[in-house]
This record gives C-alpha cells, sequence and structure tokens, in this order.
C-alpha cells in the first residue's frame, strides 16, 4: 500500500485531514478517561502502603510521560522544520508548547499534592521533581522566544533552534534518576516485576491512551487556527466551506 | 495544621478536588481557549476574504 | 593578501573583542561589582551563622556565576550587530563557527575569568575551607566557559528583541542548571570528604560538549537571527 506521506505535510491537506480526525480523538479521548477513571477507582484495589493516596498515579505518571514525550515530538518537529524548510513542522512544534506545558503543571501539581501525604511536604527537591521544573521552564523558554519574535519565520526558526538545544535536557531528566539517586521511588512502570496490580496498569495505561489522544485534539485543533492565520491570503483558504458561509 | 488530619480522614476527597479537578479543569479551560482561538481566527479569515471579494 | 589560518583568525577575534573590551572597562567591572555584590547580600539575607555559611558558599558563589554572567550576555553580539560588523563577519570567507568561538573566548576572558579570581576572596568571606577553595576555583575554570558558550545561543537568538535582557536569561539559565549542580556539587562532594573526580570529570565531558558543538550551534542561530 503507498501512501503519499507528503501529501499531508501540505497545510492546505493537512488541515482536512486534522479536521476529520479530531472529532473522533477527542470522542475516544473522554471515553478512555471515562474507563481509566472508573478501573482507577472502582476496580484497583488499595494500595497496602500507601492506601487510597496512590490513585493520584493515575493522572501524575501520565502527565508527566506526556510532557516528556510532547517535548520530544517537538524538538523533532523543530529539526524537521529546520532541515527541510517545511511549514507544517514549525506550526505543529507551536502547537504543541502550550500543551506540553500543561501537562508539566499538572504533573508538577499532582506531584505535589502525592508528596504532602506520602513525604510530608508538599515539595522535595528531588531529581525528577527539579528535572520537571526545568522542563516547563524550556517550554516557557520556546513559547515566550517564539512570541517575542514579529517575524513568524524567523520566530518558528529561532525557536525550533532553542528546542533542539533543550532536548539535550530531557536525556539528563531521565537519567537523573539515576545519577541523584534521592527520595523519589523507582520508575512505577517495571515490565518485568509485578509491583503492581493488573488493574492500577490498566487504568494507568487507559488514562495515559486518553491523554495522548487529549493531547492530539487539542494540538490539532491550535494547529488549524495557526494553519489558517498563517494562510489567510491564499486561495484554498479562501474557497474552505466555513470561510465561505 | 488540621489540613494534614482532614486529608488522612478524606483521601478521596482530597485526590478528587486536588488532583483530578485540577487537572480537569486546566483540560476543559486549554479546550475553551483552543476553540475561542478557531472562532476568532475564522471571523477574521472571513472577514479578510469578504475584504477582498467587494474590491 | 595573506592567507589565514584557522587558529590565527580565532586569535584576531579574540584581541579585537579584548581591546574593544578594554576601552569600555566600566563594562566589565560592573559585572564584576554585581558578583561581588550578590555574593555579600546573601549574609545579610539568612543571618551570619558561620556554619549555615560555610555550607551555602559553593551554591551562592555558583548562583551569584551565573547571574552574572547572564548580564554581560546581551552585549555579546549587540554592538557588532548595531555598527554592522556582524554582517560582515557573516560575509567573511573564513567560518562562522569559529569566529563566534573567539567572541566566546573573549566574553569568559572578560566576564567569566574575573568571577573565577576573585571567588577565592568572597570564599573567605563564607569561612571556605583551602580544599573547598580550591575544588571551587576547579569548577568555575571549567564551568564558567560552558555559561558563556550556552549564553551565547541565547544571545544570538535574541539579538535585536525588545526586552531581550530578561528573555535570555529565561533561554538561557535552564540549560545552565547541570553546570551548577555538577559544579556545586563538587564542592559539596570535597567538604563531606567524597571523591571529587567523577563531578569534575562530568563538568569536564559538559565543557568538551558544548566546545563542540555550540559554536556551530551558535552560528546557526546568528544566521536565523540577521536573515
Amino acid at each position: 500500500m503507498a501512501i503519499n506521506w507528503f501529501k499531508y505535510s501540505a497545510p492546505t491537506t493537512f488541515y482536512g485531514l486534522a479536521g476529520k480526525l479530531i472529532p473522533w480523538l477527542a470522542v475516544s479521548a473522554v471515553i478512555l478517561f471515562s474507563i481509566g477513571l472508573y478501573i482507577g477507582f472502582y476496580v484497583a484495589p488499595v494500595d497496602a502502603q500507601q492506601g487510597e493516596f496512590y490513585r493520584i498515579i493515575f493522572i501524575h505518571v501520565p502527565a508527566s510521560i506526556l510532557s516528556m514525550f510532547l517535548y520530544l515530538v517537538l524538538a523533532g518537529y523543530a529539526a524537521l522544520g529546520l532541515i527541510f524548510k517545511t511549514r507544517l513542522s514549525a506550526m505543529m512544534a507551536s502547537a504543541i508548547a502550550p500543551t506540553g506545558a500543561l501537562f508539566a503543571f499538572i504533573s508538577l501539581w499532582t506531584g505535589a499534592l502525592w508528596g504532602k501525604p506520602m513525604w510530608g511536604a508538599w515539595w522535595m527537591w528531588d531529581a525528577r521533581l527539579t528535572s520537571e521544573l526545568i522542563l516547563l521552564f524550556l517550554y516557557l523558554g520556546f513559547i515566550a522566544l517564539h512570541a517575542s519574535i514579529d517575524d513568524p519565520r524567523r520566530a518558528d526558526r529561532a525557536a525550533a533552534l532553542l528546542a533542539i538545544v533543550g532536548s539535550v535536557n530531557v536525556p539528563i531528566i531521565y537519567f537523573s534518576v539515576k545519577w541523584w539517586n534521592t527520595l523519589h521511588q523507582g520508575s512505577t512502570i517495571k515490565f518485568t516485576g509485578t509491583s503492581m496490580h493488573v488493574a492500577m496498569q490498566q487504568a494507568m495505561f487507559t488514562m495515559l491512551a486518553a491523554c495522548w489522544l487529549y493531547a492530539a485534539a487539542v494540538v490539532l485543533t491550535r494547529v488549524r487556527s495557526i494553519i489558517l492565520e498563517r494562510e489567510r491570503n491564499t486561495a484554498w483558504v479562501a474557497e474552505l466551506p466555513e470561510v465561505k458561509q | 495544621m488540621n489540613l494534614d488530619i482532614w486529608m488522612r480522614e478524606n483521601p478521596l476527597t482530597y485526590i478528587w478536588l486536588g488532583s483530578y479537578a485540577v487537572a480537569f479543569i486546566i483540560f476543559v479551560v486549554e479546550v475553551a481557549m483552543v476553540r475561542h482561538k478557531r472562532k476568532i481566527t475564522l471571523q477574521q479569515v472571513r472577514l479578510l476574504r469578504n475584504a477582498g471579494v467587494e474590491e | 593578501m595573506k592567507k589565514t589560518t584557522m587558529f590565527s583568525l580565532l586569535v584576531l577575534v579574540i584581541r579585537r573583542d579584548l581591546v574593544l573590551a578594554m576601552r569600555r572597562r566600566a563594562d566589565v567591572l560592573t559585572t564584576l561589582v554585581f558578583f561581588v555584590m550578590i555574593v555579600s547580600l546573601f549574609p545579610l539575607g539568612v543571618g551570619p551563622e558561620m556554619a549555615m555559611l560555610r555550607k551555602m558558599a559553593a551554591g551562592v558563589l555558583w548562583v551569584a556565576a551565573l547571574l552574572s554572567s547572564m548580564l554581560s550576555l546581551g552585549r555579546l553580539f549587540l554592538a557588532d550587530y548595531v555598527d554592522g560588523t556582524l554582517e560582515q563577519m557573516m560575509l567573511a570567507p573564513q567560518s562562522l563557527s569559529m569566529l563566534v568561538l573567539g567572541k566566546m573566548t573573549a566574553h569568559w576572558m572578560v566576564s567569566g575569568l574575573p568571577l573565577v579570581l576573585m571567588a577565592p576572596v568572597l570564599g573567605l568571606q563564607f569561612d571556605m575551607s583551602a580544599q573547598g577553595l580550591g575544588v571551587l576555583i576547579m569548577g568555575l575554570l571549567l564551568g564558567t566557559p560552558i555559561l558563556s558558550m550556552l549564553g551565547a545561543i541565547g544571545a544570538a537568538l535574541t539579538l535585536g528583541l525588545r526586552g531581550g535582557g530578561v528573555l535570555l536569561s529565561l533561554l538561557v539559565l535552564p540549560l545552565c542548571i547541570p553546570v551548577l549542580i555538577f559544579g556545586a556539587g563538587a564542592v559539596e562532594a570535597a567538604s563531606s570528604g567524597l571523591g571529587i573526580a567523577s563531578h569534575l570529570s562530568l563538568l569536564g565531558a559538559l565543557f568538551v560538549l558544548a566546545l563542540v558543538f555550540t559554536p556551530w550551534v551558535t552560528a546557526k542561530a546568528l544566521q536565523i537571527s540577521m536573515e
């Protein structure tokens, strides 16, 4: 089967494709959120050590994973945009940034609320919390740099370069757990051992999938607005049914 | 402070109000912002197009 | 025309920037005074207990060095950008990365090196041990060039933007955090009797990494900002 991927890398076709995808993504995100919450709160048993408090994990871990992966995706698009000068990649990068920053914030917030009953403090200067905070700063730097340059092409390229430089930081975030080996418990998802109950794993992966779908829906909606804004003077935009009405 | 005692007595309320409610409010606000941006952008593009048609 | 090798080009740029810096000595002094002032403010803020100050010393000196190196970064390319020299440099047949490396080196010699030389004096204010001071100096010698190099990327990206100074700090400071951690960590390790080799070699690895990549990245950033 030969799909012409480059066809969808043009803003024109991507705009339509994204428009068709968004309702499906949004609906499945809502469904999966409901399933995940149901399993997480009604099926998964109470943890022996942490009691009910561990249930924060179902939002905390997906949010942390997404905040990191979205940064990598952002940096990937940024690199594509710089190397191949594709217009869409830069637009995707700037559409991802706010969502990534929000996930980083959610991760920090829920982490603090989890830390209070577990450690007795809202905030610990441990490696992972700190790296998550740095990640939030990286997102904010990207957004601030993009916002303060008036020429959109220069903004895209400057922010892209910053994102690539910042992505050097993401492996450091990952290895920081081993380097500083502090309070934070080890990685929770273990594929070999069974440190987690099956229902807990199911709930977490369902929530993770839901967060992915949600992020995709929001980012695609945002990128459609950006495409319209950037291409407002072109003929194809003027011919769109939603513009014509 | 009695927050510590309260959270141990009502862990589920604490989790819901503290984490999940905040996360979902953030989601809802983000969705609202994204949709608002789409509305505004569409309006601008329509204005531009109509100005072009009249010329 | 005489053939310019890479090295002589580097020396040329460094010498030119140093001469320019010597013409504006006030700028250099401002950075240094800022550094001294921040460090001296800390005891006033947290209280004069020597035991606590001794523990804090390395961290305070490192953070102060970080902040004062941000202060002078805005000027790294600005003067050349305003008077058009930068444009000439970009048109020159020589590699822009090499020119950038020269500018970074000069910037470090003007704003980083004085901090390193000043640090022992300030360390004494905090009653640091001789061994701690030695490690601090080693760390700063390895670390401050990294700050100049990473900062150059930020300076190139924010070239000619309004409010560039604050933005520059926002962009560069998160990138500098590993340097801060290993630099201050080395002193911490020395004072608690652990080996300093791992911290300093990680710092050295960061230095080499920065030396290889940042001139090139900064050159790219300059091209983006100038086009």
